[in-house]
């Protein structure tokens, strides 16, 4: 059997997009050789849930735009548009929580300019949601018209995240959370992941393809799963409520040291061996002096990666109790749905018994209002004792 | 000679042992003037660590020609760096008969191996350690009005305390300012004249009156903090801290030994005993409500919210009335 290589392979249980995505695609070529080119339009928006591959989708389509068959996932351009090196390509990731005007009207200047491999120019921005609202105003208009071999890609969680002005001048891509099985099929057939393991990740992750790889991939974030759904059931008092807040902190912050430690002190060793730090000669001890503010610099921003990866970790540690009390819920009210946490079966029915679907709903609440709070720069302990306890209580 | 016979009462080395300035600048300031008794010309050496390097102190420690005397004062001995270091306890190996030297070390881990040597060498001992507790405080001051040949009632000592904070520096100034302003025995109202409120107020005794359930007190203490510039995010992490030790020791979790229980509340061993005490009468549904009260509180602090103080002053009277509360 031929088995013919994609840049869509990738994407995971979303059939209906890719095929809309491929035509367009070739519509693109018919436009390159000159016909109407039919179907091809020059502004996307991608939405969809987390987990359902929003910029994984843009980024294929991307590929195929660029490359000469279409999307054959091998040749060098495919190649260049996934290391994101393509020259036509300029990918926006914005890493603090805005997107600012000056940055918009810059990338709106470069987003004008003919491509240089003759086909296309493709701007892929991923969480266009986060520009602000005079960002956006700078968009709107280089989204409406753009140069002729412009393309806009745009991604955002949903279609409302964006202002309707430039909502209603893009084409709009709707991912689905992909199914268990299209999830289950993925991890074994792509990354030989044996299929007991692959259903039970992919039942736990609901639908969240990268959630689902890391839990088939890596023991220690099942632990962290088990450590985490394993709570409820243990709350039997106050003192159980701090504990267990204590124990969610210390996992972040466990979790925080262990993927930047490392990584600090060799980017601070870097920073240092720069400025001169070690050598000998004339000068070096000015230089090494000079690398304070630069290493101030460096020591906010390692900080700031440091928080984002524990609000992460928070927020997973968040939606696995979310998703306890969903199936609970599920349980009081008797519906008749896939349960991701079914393997603390016991637990589930244990609370369920013990409490109402109110009691449920106002866990529930508990949980995403600790998630706002610790986005909005709270202690996390103190959120999270605040939400232990309204677990408990009910 | 005579003179030098005298002076055998200033010891040739001494060692300064504490980290409270204002002592051990009189302690180096009484060997001073008692070498100076006997020898009004005495040549004194007040050095620190960033001024001397090994040459300056071979300099000053090596027998002089003319068999004057001199003090050498040495602070802070404990940031001295390896090589000054070596010079001194070699010195300490082998002193000179002239030289009266003196060392202030602050007492903690650094620089120890100096401070060992200098007591191996006979070092007379002295120590200037910093007063923790507010008996100490109020010792002091009682030892301040009874140098001065005064007197001062307990109370007053206390109400002089609570005025002026714990620096040891400004109750000194404070004691002989009221020496110098007042006839007799010092009393209260003689320390009210001068000094009226309260320098120090801590966000811990905020959040100790609070669930206590004692809210004029604590309102009074929190106004108190506020006024004195301690910042809100530290009074609430205060509060924080108070809720949480009475959620832990009023349904503490099974199976935890006390060492482990204080542990988890974050207090020390010996706070447990009142925290106790202060979480009787607690319902679960009030502990909950405060731990939530405090989570408010926090993302009020933090922004949400237009003024911290009124942030804290509602989460104090939520906390202090919600120790009854059912559901």
């Amino acid at each position: 059997m031929l088995v013919v290589m994609s840049v869509f392979d990738d994407l995971v249980g979303q059939d209906t997009v890719i095929e809309q995505l491929r035509s367009a695609a070739r519509a693109a070529d018919g436009l390159l050789a000159g016909s109407g080119g039919a179907g091809m339009t020059h502004a996307w928006l991608f939405t969809g849930p987390p987990g359902s591959g929003r910029s994984e989708a843009a980024r294929a389509f991307a590929a195929a735009l660029q490359c000469p068959d279409g999307g054959c996932g091998h040749c060098s351009s495919c190649h260049q548009v996934f290391s994101g090196t393509h020259p036509d390509l300029l990918y926006v990731r914005p890493s603090g929580l805005s997107f600012g005007v000056d940055k918009t009207r810059d990338l709106v200047l470069r987003s004008a300019s003919r491509p240089t491999g003759g086909r296309f120019r493709v701007v892929l921005f991923e969480d266009a949601d986060r520009a602000t609202e005079a960002a956006s105003n700078a968009l709107l208009k280089a989204v409406e018209e753009p140069s002729p071999r412009t393309i806009w890609l745009l991604c955002t969680p949903t279609a409302e995240d964006l202002l309707v002005t430039i909502r209603s001048r893009c084409r709009l891509v709707t991912l689905r959370t992909p199914t268990t099985r299209a999830v289950v099929d993925a991890l074994v057939g792509r990354d030989g992941v044996a299929p007991d393991l692959a259903a039970e990740a992919a039942r736990a992750s609901a639908g969240h393809f990268e959630r689902a790889r890391a839990l088939a991939g890596d023991p220690a974030a099942r632990r962290r799963r088990e450590e985490v759904l394993a709570i409820p059931a243990r709350l039997d008092g106050l003192g159980a409520c701090v504990t267990a807040a204590a124990r969610l902190y210390e996992l972040a912050e466990a979790e925080a040291k262990e993927t930047t430690g490392a990584l600090d002190e060799q980017e601070k060793a870097d920073m240092r061996a720069a400025f001169g730090e070690g050598s000998t000669g004339k000068g070096v001890a000015k230089a090494v002096r000079g690398a304070a503010g630069a290493l101030k610099d460096l020591d906010d921003q390692q900080k700031r990666r440091a928080t984002r990866i524990k609000r992460d970790t928070y927020d997973l540690a968040l939606m696995d109790l979310v998703a306890f009390y969903r199936d609970v819920l599920a349980i009081q009210l008797g519906a008749r749905v896939e349960l991701p946490t079914a393997d603390r079966d016991a637990d589930l029915r244990g609370v369920a018994r013990s409490s109402t679907p109110e009691a449920t709903l106002r866990r529930i609440d508990a949980i995403m209002e600790c998630r706002r709070r610790i986005g909005a720069n709270v202690h996390p302990q103190i959120a999270m004792e605040a939400m232990t306890a309204a677990l408990y209580t009910g | 000679m005579l003179a030098s016979m005298d002076s055998a009462s200033v010891p040739p080395l001494t060692v300064i042992v504490g980290d409270e300035e204002l002592l051990v600048d009189r302690a180096v300031a009484s060997l001073v003037a008692a070498v100076r008794a006997d020898d009004p010309e005495v040549d004194v050496h007040d050095l620190v660590p960033s001024q001397v390097n090994a040459g300056k102190l071979v300099e000053v420690t090596s027998p002089s020609l003319f068999g004057e005397r001199r003090v050498v004062v040495l602070r802070s001995a404990q940031d001295l760096t390896k090589e000054p270091a070596g010079v001194v306890t070699g010195y300490l190996r082998d002193p000179a008969d002239d030289v009266v030297l003196v060392l202030s070390h602050a007492g903690g881990a650094k620089g120890r191996a100096l401070l060992e040597a200098a007591v191996k060498a006979g070092a007379h001992r002295v120590d200037c350690a910093k007063p923790t507790k507010a008996a100490e405080r109020t010792r002091f001051i009682k030892d301040e009005f009874s140098r001065a040949g005064r007197q001062i009632t307990p109370d007053a000592a206390q109400a002089l305390l609570d005025a002026v904070g714990n620096d040891l520096r400004e109750i000194a100034a404070a004691c002989t300012q009221l020496v110098a302003d007042t006839d007799g025995r010092v009393d209260a109202a003689a320390v009210a004249r001068y000094h009226t409120g309260r320098a120090e107020a801590s966000g811990f005794t905020v959040a100790d009156r609070a669930v206590e359930g004692r809210l004029p007190e604590a309102l009074e203490q929190l106004r108190w903090s506020l006024s004195v510039g301690m910042a809100p995010v530290l009074i609430n992490s205060a509060l924080a801290g108070a809720v949480r030790g009475i959620a832990v020791a009023a349904q503490p979790p099974r199976g935890m030994s006390e060492a482990e229980l204080a542990k988890r509340a974050k207090v020390p061993p010996w706070k447990l005993r009142s925290l106790r005490q202060q979480s009787r009468g607690w319902t679960p549904q009030g502990v909950a409500h405060a731990l939530r009260v405090v989570a408010e509180t926090d993302a009020l602090i933090k922004g949400a919210g237009r003024d911290p103080a009124y942030a804290l002053e509602r989460a104090v009277i939520e906390i202090a009335t919600a120790r009854t509360r059912r559901g």
